[in-house]
């Protein structure tokens, strides 16, 4: 924020980065060769949805654009009274998943409402244990989430992918940026 | 990038008149205390140094007063859930995030810079509102410290802190040293006198000027922080129930805490009044209800504008 914004307590909302995600496909190979994390074909998009008709008409634009082709997904909200968008295509087919999902965040975006997006995620499963790469739109990075119970997070497994895709994908450094999703829906 | 909200260029350049006001004053008030009194560093540098001291510890110091204490995710996950995601949308690094065992529903913002943040929650407002309602109010809050508000209102608040140490030094010189003690009868004596009442009455106005200047500016920060903590969350109505809420709770809070909050009412989310004290919208740290909703509607309606 510029000294002018500061001396007039103006905020301009964050813009979303959409580019990034395209680098999902490349690293899930990676990610499977090195770790043996899969993906399970479940993506999602979170955002907040906004009072008003205008954000009503936007959605009922967006789930028709995701219905066609008969496509999967489905939409929930968790407690935090965010909207998930929940996208389900057969696990070899990110590539698709990746443009289904950017198509419904570049609907949002240029409606104005691109400062709604929160993040998008993308399952991932070793048989085991769930992985959640999760895309935040602010910051245009990636971070893995490894839920491990109720409230608890493996740390030491999400390090382990982050060293394993530093090269495939634009990771968050900031640490206290990787925020806990325990209740994601698809997750 | 696009955004549905135009910009409130009224608020923009109200604000911008206070804080030319306040930079005319600092000027007036210099020049007038170089005229009056040669050494007049000594205070300046006192009061810069207490001023400094109060924002260079202004987590530590609100939080202290507030019996404020930092909670990790562990302790308060929903807390922390919210802000998590509400500096996710918004881009900023997290403040720390703390708990006051008060029954008083507030919130405040506190800290030097948006690293060195703390926004604090009584347990009295989680107690009372929805998860909706918190996240509009903590939006509020985030937005302050995204505006760096403790900075802006330190520096702003300076003057008139210097101004009426000031009145008070000349006051107590005055009573102590004498005004017009001047038996030797020489002239000299009696134009000291005279300079130390001019600058007694140039600083007392200074002081009321500055005060209510800062409060104007207090209010004007406070309907920016809430214009940007509804854009966060795109949820004007839910910031505008919580500030119904709150508001009509502050009334039947006892009286023991509320004397306790006060000093902090300019970081607070709605101030904390003792009932039966009412304030001319002259000096009040924060707009009416009335004002705060109404823009919180407007920004609803425009929510509501169709594509």
């Amino acid at each position: 924020m510029g000294f002018l914004d500061t001396m007039l307590g103006r905020t301009k909302p964050a813009a979303p980065n959409l580019d990034q995600l395209f680098g999902l496909p490349a690293a899930a190979v990676t990610l499977q060769t090195s770790t043996r994390f899969e993906p399970t074909g479940v993506g999602s998009v979170c955002f907040k949805a906004a009072e008003g008709g205008a954000f009503t008409g936007l959605r009922e634009q967006v789930e028709q654009l995701l219905a066609l082709d008969e496509g999967k997904y489905s939409e929930q909200s968790d407690s935090y009274g965010f909207t998930w968008l929940v996208r389900t295509t057969t696990p070899d087919d990110l590539d698709g998943l990746v443009t289904d999902l950017h198509a419904v965040n570049s609907s949002l975006v240029d409606a104005g409402f691109g400062a709604a997006l929160l993040c998008t995620l993308i399952a991932f499963t070793d048989g085991a244990q769930r992985l959640g790469l999760v895309y935040l739109y602010k910051r245009g990075s990636w971070y893995p989430f490894v839920p491990n119970g109720p409230e608890r997070r493996d740390t030491a497994i999400e390090l382990q992918i982050k060293s394993a895709l530093e090269q495939d994908l634009h990771l968050e450094n900031d640490l206290a940026r990787w925020f806990p999703l325990y209740d994601a829906p698809g997750l | 990038m696009k955004s549905r909200f135009a910009p409130d260029r009224g608020l923009t350049s109200r604000m911008l008149v206070t804080i030319f006001l306040l930079g005319l004053l600092y000027v007036v008030f210099t020049a007038a205390l170089i005229v009056l009194i040669k050494s007049a560093v000594l205070a300046i540098v006192i009061a810069g140094g207490v001023l400094f001291a109060q924002y260079w510890f202004s987590d530590r110091i609100a939080l202290y007063a507030m019996h404020g204490r930092i909670v990790t995710p562990e302790q308060a996950p929903e807390l922390h859930g919210v802000i998590d995601r509400l500096c996710a949308l918004a881009d900023m690094p997290k403040p720390a995030v703390a708990i006051a065992d008060v029954d008083v529903p507030n919130a405040f913002a506190t800290g030097r810079s948006p690293n060195k943040a703390v926004v604090c929650a009584t347990t009295g407002l989680m107690r009372r509102l929805e998860v909706e309602e918190l996240e509009g109010v903590l939006a509020h809050e985030l937005s302050h410290v995204a505006h760096r508000d403790v900075a802006v209102m330190t520096v702003a608040s300076f003057l008139g802190v210097l101004a009426g140490l000031i009145t008070r030094f000349g006051l107590y010189a005055g009573f102590y040293g004498g005004f017009g003690d001047n038996r030797d009868g020489d002239d000299e004596g009696d134009n000291t006198a005279l300079v130390l009442m001019a600058v007694v009455a140039v600083s007392a106005v200074v002081y009321a000027l500055s005060f209510m200047l800062t409060r104007a500016l207090s209010r004007y920060r406070e309907l920016s922080a809430d214009r940007s903590g509804a854009m966060l969350t795109g949820r004007p109505s839910a910031l505008a129930s919580a500030l119904t809420k709150v508001s009509g709770d502050i009334a039947r809070i006892p009286t023991r805490d509320l004397r306790q909050a006060e000093a902090f009412n300019a970081f607070f989310f709605a101030p904390a009044l003792a009932p039966g004290f009412s304030l001319t919208s002259l000096f009040a740290t924060h707009p009416p209800l009335d004002r705060r909703l109404e823009q919180l509607a407007g920004l609803s309606r425009e929510l509501g504008q169709q594509v």
